[in-house]
Order: C-alpha cells, then sequence, then structure tokens
C-alpha cells in the first residue's frame, strides 16, 4: 500500500469500547427505522435493502478496517445464497439452520480465496481476488446443483425453528431484521475489539506491525473470513427473501456493486456501507424500469465517488462536522 | 492417422493452433496493461471496454465509409488510441499520487458506462463482422489445418508485440519511459514533458486494446460485452507472468492461451478456469509472479 497517498480516511480513534452518546443516538434512530420501514415502504424492498447493507458492510470491514480491496466478494454472497436454497429445498432443512449453514459456506469458501490472495497486497490482491471468483463463478456455472442459467428457483422459506412460517411476510421481515442487527454488531464488535485495533494498524503501516510481533497475515485470513462469512451472511438471507439462487449474486458486477456501496457511503465508517447500499438499491430498482442501462448510472457514480467524493456520504458529513467544531 | 494421447494429431494441432490464437489476444491485451501499469500505476479495468471498441468502431466505420479490413485495422485502433488520450488527460490525470486502487475503480466506471452505452444503443446481440477476403480458406498441411485468418492474427500479435518489447527495451524513447516509472521528478528536471509522456503512453496501451479488438472482429461477433469477461483471463494472465514484465506478459499471454486449448482437448470442462488454477498455484509458491521482481 502507498503509504505517502492520502488515501484512505483516518478513522479517528474512539473510546476504548467505541461506545458514546453519539453512537447509542445513532443505534437508537436505526432500530427505530428499521421498525418503521415496512410500514411506509415496500417490505420485500426494504429486506432487499437490509440484506446489501450486511453485504456492503461486511465488504467494508476489510476494505475500511485492514485495507485490502476484494473484487471476489461475490462469490461469498451468491455462494452462500446457493448453499441455502439447495438446503431449503432439497434437503429441507430449518431455515435458520440452513442460513447458518450457507453462512459457514461462505466463511470456508473465504478461508480457501484468502490463503490464496493475501499473497499479494494492494492492486495484486484485488486482481486476485476477482479472478478467482470468476473461476468459482465457472465452478457453480458447472455445478449440477446450481441448476446453472435456471438457478434455484421455488425456494421454501419453511418454518423457523419449525414453529414461525416465514411465509407470512411479517415473520420473514422480523428474521430478516435479526440477522442484519446481529450481522452489524459482529462487525462494530470486531471493529472496536483489540483485534480490530491491529487491523487498523496493519491498515496504517503493516511493515511496523510485524516489527511489532504481529503475525499480519493471521490477522488478514481471519479477517477476509469473517468478512466473507457475513457477506454469506447476507446472501444466504436474500435466497430466502426472495426464494432463488442465481448466477446474478456470484458473477463479477455483484462484486463491482458491493464496491460501489462501500465507496459512495463512506469507507472505513461504520455506517457508510449502509448508507450507500441505500443509495444504489434505490437508483437501481429505479432504473429497472427506465430501460436504461443500470450499469451506466453505476458507472457515472463510480467515476464521480472516485474524482470528488473519495470520503463518501458519510465520510463527508463527518469531515464537514469536524470541520465545524474545530471552527467552534 | 497418427494419435497423440489418444487424440488425433490434426485435432491436437488445431485445439493448439487456436489456444495460440486465443493466446495472441491475451498477449496484446496483457502487454498493453503492462506497459499503462509501468508507467501511470493505474491498472485499466476499461482495457476490455477499449478492445471491445476498437472492434466497433471498425464494424461501424466498414458499415458507414465500406473501409475495407486493411484500413479499418490501422483507423479503428487511431481512432479509440484518441479516445483513450481524452480519457486519460480529462479523468485518470487526476488520480496522481492517490492509491492505485482508485485508479481501479475508475477506469472499472469507464468500462460499465461505456458498454452500458453500447448496449443500449446497438443491443447484446452480436454482428458478424466478415475477415478479409484474401484471408479466408485453409491449408491442409496433412498433420495441421491451417486457417489463413487466425494463422495472420498470431503472427501479426507476434510481430506487434516483439515491435512493442524492442521500443521499451532498445530506444531512447523507452529508455525515457523506463525512466519516467523509476524517478519521475528526475526525469522531470531534465526537461521531458512527463504529463504528455503518461498520456501517450495510456493512448498506445489503449491503441494495442483496440488493435486486438480489430482483430478479433472477425472471428468472435461484435458485441458491447464482448472484452468484459475476457479482461479478467487477462487480469490472471497479468498476475501469472508479474505486472511489472513486458517480456512476461507477452510470454505468459502466448502460453496460457496455448495451456488453455490444449486443455479443451484433454478435459474439455476445465478450460475455463485453467488459467485462474494456474494462477491460484504461481500465486502460492511464487508471488510475484513467473517473471516478476519480488515486491
Amino acid at each position: 500500500m502507498d503509504t505517502t497517498s492520502e488515501a484512505r480516511p483516518v478513522t479517528p480513534a474512539p473510546g476504548a469500547s467505541g461506545w458514546d452518546r453519539a453512537t447509542a443516538a445513532t443505534l437508537a434512530v436505526g432500530l427505530a427505522l428499521i421498525a418503521v420501514a415496512p410500514f411506509v415502504a415496500y417490505p420485500v424492498f426494504v429486506m432487499k435493502l437490509l440484506c446489501f447493507a450486511l453485504f456492503a458492510s461486511a465488504f467494508n470491514l476489510l476494505l475500511g478496517y485492514v485495507g485490502l480491496l476484494s473484487f471476489g466478494h461475490a462469490t461469498f454472497f451468491g455462494g452462500a445464497a446457493y448453499v441455502t436454497a439447495h438446503a431449503a429445498k432439497v434437503w429441507g432443512l430449518d431455515p435458520i439452520l440452513a442460513i447458518l449453514l450457507g453462512t459457514v459456506a461462505a466463511g470456508a469458501m473465504g478461508l480457501v480465496m484468502g490463503a490464496v490472495a493475501i499473497r499479494r497486497q494492494g492492486i495484486y490482491f484485488a486482481m486476485t481476488t476477482l479472478a478467482l471468483s470468476q473461476m468459482a463463478y465457472f465452478l457453480f456455472l458447472r455445478a449440477p446443483f446450481t441448476h446453472a442459467e435456471d438457478g434455484i428457483q421455488n425456494v421454501p422459506r419453511g418454518r423457523a425453528l419449525g414453529l414461525v412460517d416465514l411465509s407470512d411476510p411479517a415473520a420473514m421481515y422480523v428474521l430478516v431484521a435479526t440477522v442484519f442487527v446481529i450481522g452489524m454488531a459482529a462487525i462494530w464488535r470486531v471493529i472496536h475489539s483489540p483485534y480490530g485495533q491491529v487491523l487498523k494498524a496493519i491498515r496504517e503501516n503493516e511493515a511496523r506491525a510485524v516489527s511489532l510481533g504481529y503475525r499480519v497475515d493471521r490477522y488478514k485470513l481471519g479477517a477476509f473470513v469473517i468478512s466473507a462469512a457475513l457477506a454469506g451472511l447476507a446472501g444466504a438471507t436474500k435466497a430466502l427473501v426472495f426464494q432463488i439462487a442465481t448466477l446474478t449474486d456470484v458473477a463479477w458486477q455483484m462484486s463491482g456493486e458491493v464496491i460501489l456501496m462501500s465507496l459512495l457511503g463512506g469507507v472505513g465508517t461504520v455506517l457508510g456501507p449502509t448508507v450507500g447500499a441505500a443509495v444504489v438499491v434505490v437508483v437501481q430498482n429505479y432504473f429497472a424500469t427506465t430501460g436504461f442501462p443500470v450499469s451506466v448510472v453505476i458507472g457515472l457514480i463510480f467515476i464521480a465517488c472516485v474524482l470528488l467524493f473519495r470520503e463518501g456520504i458519510v465520510g463527508t458529513a463527518r469531515s464537514v462536522r469536524a470541520r465545524r467544531a474545530a471552527r467552534g | 492417422m497418427t494419435d497423440l494421447f489418444g487424440v488425433p494429431l490434426p485435432v491436437l494441432t488445431g485445439q493448439a493452433l487456436i489456444g495460440l490464437f486465443n493466446g495472441a489476444f491475451y498477449a496484446l491485451l496483457s502487454l498493453g496493461l503492462a506497459v499503462i501499469f509501468g508507467l501511470l500505476r493505474i491498472v485499466n479495468f476499461a482495457h476490455g471496454a477499449l478492445y471491445m471498441l476498437g472492434a466497433f468502431t471498425a464494424y461501424l466505420m466498414g458499415e458507414a465509409f465500406g473501409l475495407p479490413f486493411w484500413a479499418l485495422l490501422v483507423v479503428a485502433p487511431l481512432a479509440v488510441a484518441l479516445f483513450g488520450a481524452l480519457i486519460e488527460r480529462f479523468l485518470l490525470s487526476h488520480l496522481r499520487g492517490l492509491d492505485p486502487l482508485y485508479g481501479l475503480l475508475l477506469t472499472f466506471g469507464i468500462a460499465l458506462v461505456v458498454e452500458g452505452l453500447f448496449q443500449y444503443r446497438y443491443g447484446v446481440a452480436g454482428r458478424p463482422f466478415a475477415a478479409p477476403p484474401a484471408l479466408s480458406g485453409v491449408t491442409n498441411l496433412g498433420w495441421l489445418i491451417l486457417p489463413h485468418y487466425r494463422t495472420f492474427v498470431i503472427a501479426v500479435a507476434l510481430a506487434v508485440c516483439l515491435g512493442t518489447w524492442l521500443l521499451i527495451e532498445r530506444t531512447r524513447l523507452g529508455a525515457l519511459l523506463r525512466a519516467a516509472t523509476e524517478n519521475r521528478p528526475l526525469v522531470e528536471a531534465f526537461g521531458v514533458n512527463v504529463p504528455l509522456l503518461l498520456t501517450a503512453t495510456y493512448a498506445f496501451g489503449t491503441f494495442l486494446a483496440a488493435f486486438a479488438g480489430v482483430m478479433a472482429a472477425p472471428v468472435f461477433q461484435v458485441g458491447p460485452f464482448m472484452g468484459s469477461n475476457l479482461i479478467i483471463v487477462v487480469f490472471a494472465v497479468v498476475v501469472i507472468g508479474g505486472m511489472g514484465s513486458i517480456g512476461g506478459a507477452i510470454v505468459a499471454g502466448f502460453a496460457l492461451g496455448l495451456l488453455e486449448g490444449l486443455t479443451k482437448v484433454v478435459y474439455p470442462e476445465a478450460a475455463n478456469v485453467v488459467v485462474f488454477a494456474v494462477m491460484a498455484v504461481v500465486l502460492f509458491f511464487r508471488p510475484a509472479g513467473l517473471f516478476g521482481k519480488p515486491a
């Protein structure tokens, strides 16, 4: 990584636990929004948004806090969706177990991809993950259980723990919201743990972290696996929401989208990816009805983000607030 | 009929030739990526889109002005190179001194926009593009069936690769390029217009991509996404060859094309993934790539 560049904004060191009044207020507002959203917007749309928000946040754990740009996260998102869909449909597994199985599978895929990819850094890491995920794409295309172009369709949502019928939209929403909150809490916990501090140290100055005696490769691989598993959790949940798992979710375009969500919202901020995911999902929904290719809009946002807007929405807001505070 | 590994010889040599033909495109594209990366420190994700632009420009110019293939082979890449120069001048030049990842993301955005606009205007269906009549037909050597056009492409790609290598390794201009890669401020202090050099380099890399695109047009159909999957394979080729190495890009390009072609004979299911599998193995044992210097 180029240490002389202005690259990533440095996150101001939070208190030991990361708790303060602003965090508590954000948490309260966030929970309230999640509770109110399905009454204001179309519930399936909100569920989609929550899945992508968790996906982007999991991705950002790697880019924002370890400084590794993965161009292969679609493999974990879509791969977990396949596993969960197959487990729920063919094996008739309990939906909760199916989601967990998808998450574990994504973690395992992360272990394999990570073990190869962390041997290079920066730009090479990005290219390597992209190539490996393209390889995974072809394997998914060939594997009999994914049904190639058809995908796994009509996945039953089933009864969670044998009790709650998830075909009821309200029950499904509660499950998705719970998964989202648990996933975000896990990410928050990792970032604010001593482990997360070491990750940030690696991001800021890898050579220094090595010289302090940290086994950098293990930390990176660990973060990669956690990020992959959480991306998988998001994909697994999405498979149950839409009752389908397809090649779209493992294609490289999906990896590109999740990068954009993070970048747009603010790399290295806890809430940025969620904000970015919301914007991207809304834009996609809007342009899906116009016949104009969404990829052009996505590409333009990419260009604008990189040229004008590298801190993203949340990052820019934070800088503005910090500047105001400094002015008194 | 002679057999080798239970495969008739003409089939084997035929697939090897197709492999080399694909390898010619890998080599031309990874060479362009290596040239651009060498000086600009940008991994040009738009390379696949520029390759597509080359093919499409040739197709559209052929339709509009009825130009012959030989003219298109020069004019279309030049037009795309001009577009590349504009991209460098107005977009990429703003990224100097930033983390190289931003260059990857910016060019990724450019690729999405360019490919999306062509999809919007021309649809996704492939368009046929005729090979020059002089190169249609095949020669049967008995042990090898030689399609003229494919042979021509392999020969031209080899010549262009060699020429580029000579230009960069053996001329004064190439020496300047290499010097600017090593120590930019010093080269600037000698009065060299480095920003112009950067723009020219990007335009040259673009020219190579578009040139490959025009040569690909008669064989692969001309469509907006003809370059989008290819670029990922080429990334793998570049990782295998070693990013900074011009010679490595050329050798790895042809070698992996050949390997892919032969895999199609022996175990067709693996043909799509063999390049990526090789990449994983190379990364494990030689993280800097086969021809790269350790970072």
